[in-house]
């Protein structure tokens, strides 16, 4: 029943381009792409139906090309430009790339693309059979600087840039709202300052988790799967408006059944 | 215990083949998407923000807009990297855009070709728009040209020298730049140019990015970051503001609005997800009830 229902979907889109619906993968190298990017699109929604060939075929596709792209972006952004560039700048610009000549055999920046182009291959030593130790020091090099830098700026950035904008007045006042006080907004700040202090109790493990503390621990709890509720809610919309996309894609602009 | 008979809807429904479900979240999104089925999008706050970030600047401001996404976000956060441009476009801004992903090179030309080419012929490379291209590098590369953009950027991404260019000029440093505008996907993004560009230059700072990542950056809202639009929802909120706010050039039919367009059968995906889980729900605590099969952590 599958290859029936397949047959008859490759028949009506080989009769439908026949009928100059559509363009056929033999007009032009773009139309070709677009069919080719179809069968891959169709080939990975096929797992919804179960596991196949064409699915794995797909998957091991993207995989091969993730990677082949990665490493071609790696030595073409990052490798030439950066260290051979500047070890061998003539010889750059004679045979691989663009680059600016400006350094000289030792100068500083030679030298700063040579320390570098080393820490490198110590980095690669952990593929060889022996003294992988010589990894770990590129290494942590590397976790240095990334928690050296990080560090500052998430201090800044998430912690004492955030804690005046958690110092919130706890009534909100406005001329026109009953009261002289605009309800929505009182309630915001509560909402706010509650949700704050009890999700910060909740981590808070040095007092035990009973009575009133506890209370409010567990308010915090409610807290954090309100929040994490909101962040799913926000992931299946994500995803869906990935799935209107391909649809898109299929329904418009490669067999040209609906109009944009 | 012995367990009651339901109904035949509710066993059935319970046992229900998942391939079902998929097969109704096609039938909603392909419906809508047949008949054009399109709704009204009120601007949120944060959105009205953004747009008034950009309607707020004085003709002729330097806006650094960063395309930090790849194809597979593209559904999501294209529309709004379209709306950007025509926005800054139409108030006559001078933008110039980077990439800290490998691929927002090519989205920023397939932005530049659809959107500044045909829509705004007028605009001039290198007086009004510059693309600075891509450079790895991730937050290290915000870290740079917050102090000197030379350092890094020595041409543009078609080989032209920086200095060759008019509207670099005065360009040294990030805090030549009136605002940021960053689209993004992830890491490095929205996150990164708040703590290592906004938070340590001062600049102004908004942006769109997908779904799945807009609860982590509320937080920052609207002290760090001006603006946000977070998902394909928002970006048809920011499209609604646009035609609003130049209703002789855009109309709600247009189709250039893609994130209008995808809202109707995003809502009608939403409502048979919420469908399910109801049903679901109903199915689940019917069974329960009358003995059925319990979660362990509801049976205390």
């Amino acid at each position: 029943m599958i290859v029936g229902v397949v047959g008859l979907l490759v028949l009506f889109t080989l009769f439908w381009s026949m009928l100059g619906h559509m363009d056929g993968f033999w007009v032009s190298g773009s139309s070709l792409g677009s069919w080719f990017a179809a069968f891959l699109t169709l080939s990975i929604l096929s797992f919804l139906y179960n596991d196949n060939p064409f699915y794995r075929f797909a998957e091991s596709l993207f995989i091969g090309v993730s990677a082949a792209y990665w490493i071609v972006q790696g030595i073409w952004t990052t490798l030439i430009p950066n260290i051979l560039g500047k070890l061998l700048p003539h010889f750059v610009n004679d045979h691989l790339a663009e680059v600016s000549p400006a350094t000289e055999l030792f100068d500083w920046n030679w030298s700063v693309a040579f320390i570098q182009l080393g820490l490198g291959c110590m980095l690669l030593w952990r593929l060889a059979p022996k003294g992988t130790w010589i990894a770990r020091w590129p290494l942590s090099l590397i976790v240095g600087w990334a928690a050296g830098t990080n560090l500052t700026r998430y201090l800044v950035s998430d912690f004492t840039k955030q804690v005046s904008p958690a110092l919130i007045p706890l009534v909100a006042t406005s001329e026109s709202g009953f009261l002289g006080i605009n309800w929505l907004g009182t309630l915001t700040a509560l909402v706010t300052i509650f949700g704050l202090l009890s999700a910060l109790i909740y981590f808070f493990f040095s007092v035990e988790h009973k009575g009133f503390f506890g209370h409010i621990s567990r308010g915090g709890i409610w807290i954090l799967m309100i929040t994490f509720g909101a962040a799913f809610g926000y992931t299946v919309m994500g995803r869906v408006a990935l799935l209107v996309g391909r649809m898109e894609f299929l329904l418009v602009d490669w067999l040209q059944l609906i109009q944009p | 215990m012995t367990q009651k008979q339901h109904p035949w809807m509710i066993e059935r429904l319970q046992t229900i083949d998942r391939r079902w479900i998929f097969l109704f979240m096609a039938v909603a999104v392909i419906l809508p998407m047949s008949f054009s089925l399109t709704f009204d999008e009120a601007a949120t706050p944060e959105v009205k923000a953004t747009y008034q970030l950009i309607n707020e600047l004085p003709r002729g401001s330097r806006v650094l807009v960063s395309f930090d996404f790849d194809p597979p976000s593209e559904p999501e956060l294209k529309p709004m990297a379209d709306s950007f441009v025509r926005h800054l476009c139409q108030q006559k801004q001078k933008i110039y855009f980077m990439a800290l992903w490998p691929m927002g090179q090519a989205e920023t030309l397939d932005t530049v070709n659809r959107v500044i080419n045909q829509e705004f012929p007028s605009y001039t490379y290198g007086q009004d728009y510059v693309m600075l291209g891509f450079k790895p590098g991730g937050q290290g590369v915000i870290q740079v040209v917050v102090s000197e953009i030379r350092a890094l950027y020595t041409t543009d991404a078609l080989g032209t020298p920086i200095d060759d260019i008019p509207m670099m000029q005065n360009v040294k440093k990030l805090n030549d730049i009136d605002l940021i505008l960053n689209i993004s996907a992830g890491f490095p993004g929205l996150k990164e140019w708040i703590q290592f560009g906004a938070d340590r230059s001062g600049v102004a700072i908004a942006g769109g990015l997908t779904a799945v990542s807009a609860p982590l950056l509320y937080p920052y809202y609207p002290k760090q970051l001006k603006g946000i639009i977070g998902g394909l929802k928002a970006a048809a909120e920011y499209e609604s503001l646009l035609i609003d706010g130049y209703p002789e050039v855009y109309t709600r039919d247009s189709k250039m609005f893609a994130a209008i367009r995808r809202m109707g059968p995003q809502t009608l995906a939403h409502l048979v997800i919420i469908l399910f889980i109801v049903v679901g729900n109903i199915c689940y605590f019917t069974t329960s009830r009358s003995g059925g099969s319990r979660l362990k952590s509801l049976e205390k």
